[in-house]
């Protein structure tokens, strides 16, 4: 299950490289930059250096012990004993507060191997910008972050991190002003200064070979965890969980546990409203399959292949599309997508911040809202991961807005 | 032989070059764009590309993108699009249609049954932005297959080495993007584009258009010159918006006045190469 994509960037049906021509060649230019830094181990050594001394890996897995007593009470009330043991991989602990870094880091190393001089981005929640940002901060390239106005309004303090970061922030107004109005606003940048201007693709979207590239950046979630699961409990997790947007820290955790048949894997899309009230952003549960942002995977659209907005409580998961591989993994079975409403999203925001001190990201807490809907009917020897991929900081002014407190 | 190739033919013996006109399907709305359709032909048209409009079309300039909003806000669907084909088609059967835009929404119809209704419409040709000859079995052979022209694009970055890759399944003509951009962005240096030009006729006989960024007779001429077509979109679709009510449709005399803007612009590339005779 590990080996996609194929030459041509499939993940079964799924990929590919839908761009056009005069991006071609600079797509077909990174590829082959990628594959060379893959088998550079100086590339490796330079990553490994940062991603310890600049990022703070290896994040910890954590036990979360009072969560976890919270779902076995709630098994006892109904009159079960079980209750999974939950941890949680602590990738909202890193350099700027989410799993966002990881493929930051990776993607400007290369952009600078291939002598790109200045970088673009686009951005949802904003951490991907704030990620991008501090890169391009830290080695001294120029930095442009498209963002939806509708984004800028509800996302206003990473907004001015970028900014003090010394990233150029641009409102992007067209279409609906949200995630993929910046990314088609990035791609038209791209398109315009092709010769001096690298791509910083936030997620495992996009033309062959971000996808699998993106990927292998966040797979270091995944390969922390397997490695810290052994150690702490001698063997590998029942189940890994995640939140779903584009799908790059859920691709992380997810694909090092592929080929381990007994990893049970799930991942949370965005219910927004609710599937049925077509308010939402669940790709894979309430869209079909389709041609977007270079390559085809689930989109949403209407009845004539028109897309359609997606809808969230959590800017980062209000894309209308998911990562191929996502895509594909959802018609082989071999991971599980479900969904989680934005009421449940919030309950789970609390729920964490008051069991275990910690303020999760409105993005994980969609995952963490699954987690608390199976965990009390599980064994109690049952091992579930989640990844907290981001701190909530950023959402705090949003949830009050949500919970109806002034601040 | 296609209506696009009968057409670049007789422009050939004529010695001049053609002038390939853009506007979007159903902008503002259906029924003022089958009235343009119509016209545009007697206002010196001599190939037609009609735009599929598409929410997300990443390589369009703001003029067409919100061409593209207008169109669909007012209820363009894809088989409103080939029934203007159609209806074009009972009043002209010279005229060259080439439907340009994205590959989603014909790939959401599907392949198959979307080339069954363009050919039954009286397409002749397709130009799919974001289809690159390493996606070719999705669209442009099948097409192909069907009898349709698949007209790709080539761009400033599409280097020697790449041409003969862009050019082995293209047919029609070649669509030569003069700049590295979107469109209705910069205007193309005219020297550059006749380098560029003989380039591209270096490696293939079709002829070769250019686009991107004309917005004048003067600058339609002077790409004519060197150039077997000069295409404009966003200056046209710009007269469109121009020419809006307050009610979203055009205002009395719109389409008359729109024609004439694309009737001026056609005097230009006409008479190019009688000019430059001179």
């Amino acid at each position: 299950m590990r080996s996609g994509p194929d030459e041509r960037g499939r993940f079964g049906i799924f990929g590919g490289r839908f761009v056009a021509e005069t991006l071609m060649p600079l797509v077909l230019d990174l590829d082959q930059a990628y594959k060379d830094a893959k088998n550079d181990p100086s590339f490796h050594d330079e990553m490994e250096a940062l991603q310890r001394d600049y990022v703070g890996r290896e994040s910890p897995l954590y036990y979360a012990e009072r969560l976890t007593e919270h779902f076995r009470e709630q098994a006892k009330e109904k009159g079960g004993d079980g209750g999974a043991k939950i941890f949680f991989k602590r990738e909202e602990l890193n350099h700027t507060g989410s799993h966002k870094i990881n493929n930051c880091l990776g993607q400007i190393l290369l952009a600078m191997r291939m002598g790109k001089k200045r970088i673009i981005a686009e951005t949802g929640a904003g951490q991907h910008g704030v990620a991008t940002a501090t890169v391009c901060a830290r080695f001294g390239l120029p930095c442009v972050v498209y963002m939806g106005a509708t984004d800028i309004e509800r996302q206003k303090p990473n907004v001015f991190r970028m900014r003090l970061l010394g990233a150029e922030v641009v409102p992007v107004t067209s279409g609906t002003g949200t995630l993929k109005d910046a990314m088609n606003e990035a791609l038209r940048d791209w398109v315009t200064n092709v010769d001096s201007t690298y791509y910083l693709i936030g997620t495992v979207a996009g033309p062959h070979p971000y996808p699998a590239m993106v990927r292998d950046f966040q797979a270091i979630i995944g390969e922390e965890t397997r490695r810290q699961m052994m150690e702490r409990e001698g063997r590998l997790p029942d189940s890994v969980v995640a939140c779903i947007g584009g799908g790059s820290n859920a691709m992380g955790l997810f694909h090092p546990f592929l080929d381990d048949e007994s990893v049970q894997i799930f991942g949370v899309e965005a219910a927004g409203h609710g599937i049925e009230t077509g308010e939402h952003c669940a790709s894979l549960k309430g869209g079909s399959p389709g041609v977007l942002h270079g390559n085809r995977t689930y989109l949403l659209q209407d009845d004539d292949g028109q897309i359609r907005d997606g809808y969230s409580i959590s800017a980062g998961l209000d894309y209308p599309g998911i990562g191929p591989e996502h895509s594909w993994l959802h018609e082989t079975g071999r991971a599980t997508y479900v969904s989680a409403t934005d009421q449940e999203a919030l309950e789970a925001f609390q729920l964490c911040s008051r069991k275990e001190g910690i303020i999760p990201a409105l993005e994980p807490s969609h995952a963490l809202a699954y987690v608390a809907r199976v965990a009390p009917d599980l064994p109690r020897d049952h091992l579930m991961v989640v990844n907290l991929s981001g701190r909530g900081d950023k959402d705090i002014f949003s949830v009050a807005e949500h919970l109806g407190v002034k601040l | 032989m296609t209506r696009l190739e009968k057409r670049f033919d007789d422009l050939k013996t004529q010695g001049r070059a053609a002038f390939v006109t853009f506007i979007t399907a159903g902008d503002p709305n259906l029924e003022d764009s089958l009235a343009i359709l119509k016209g545009l032909p007697e206002a010196g048209a001599d190939v037609i590309e009609l735009g599929m409009p598409f929410t997300d079309p990443m390589a369009d300039g703001p003029a067409i993108q919100h061409s593209s909003q207008r169109a669909l806000a007012a209820g363009q669907t894809m088989l409103k699009t080939l029934d203007m084909v159609r209806r074009f088609r009972e009043g002209d059967d010279a005229t060259p249609i080439v439907l340009m835009g994205y590959y989603n929404p014909i790939y959401h119809m599907g392949v198959e049954k979307f080339l069954d209704a363009a050919t039954a419409a009286g397409v002749d040709g397709l130009i799919v932005v974001d289809l690159p000859p390493e996606e070719d079995d999705e669209l442009c052979v099948p097409a192909m297959k069907a009898g349709l022209n698949f007209i790709r694009l080539a761009t400033p970055t599409t280097d020697d080495k790449r041409l003969p890759a862009v050019l082995a399944n293209t047919s029609g003509f070649v669509y030569y993007v003069s700049i590295t951009g979107i469109t209705g962005s910069a205007s193309p240096q005219a020297r550059n584009v006749a380098a560029s030009v003989q380039r591209i006729k270096g490696h293939t006989k079709l002829p070769v258009a250019v686009g991107f960024g004309i917005k004048t007779p003067e600058q339609a001429a002077e790409i004519a010159r060197d150039a077997d077509g000069a295409v404009v979109g966003s200056a046209i679709v710009e007269t469109v918006k121009a020419e809006l009510g307050e009610d979203g449709k055009l205002k009395d005399g719109g389409v008359a006045r729109i024609l004439d803007f694309v009737r001026g612009l056609a005097d230009g590339v006409h008479g190019a190469r009688a000019q430059a005779a001179e």
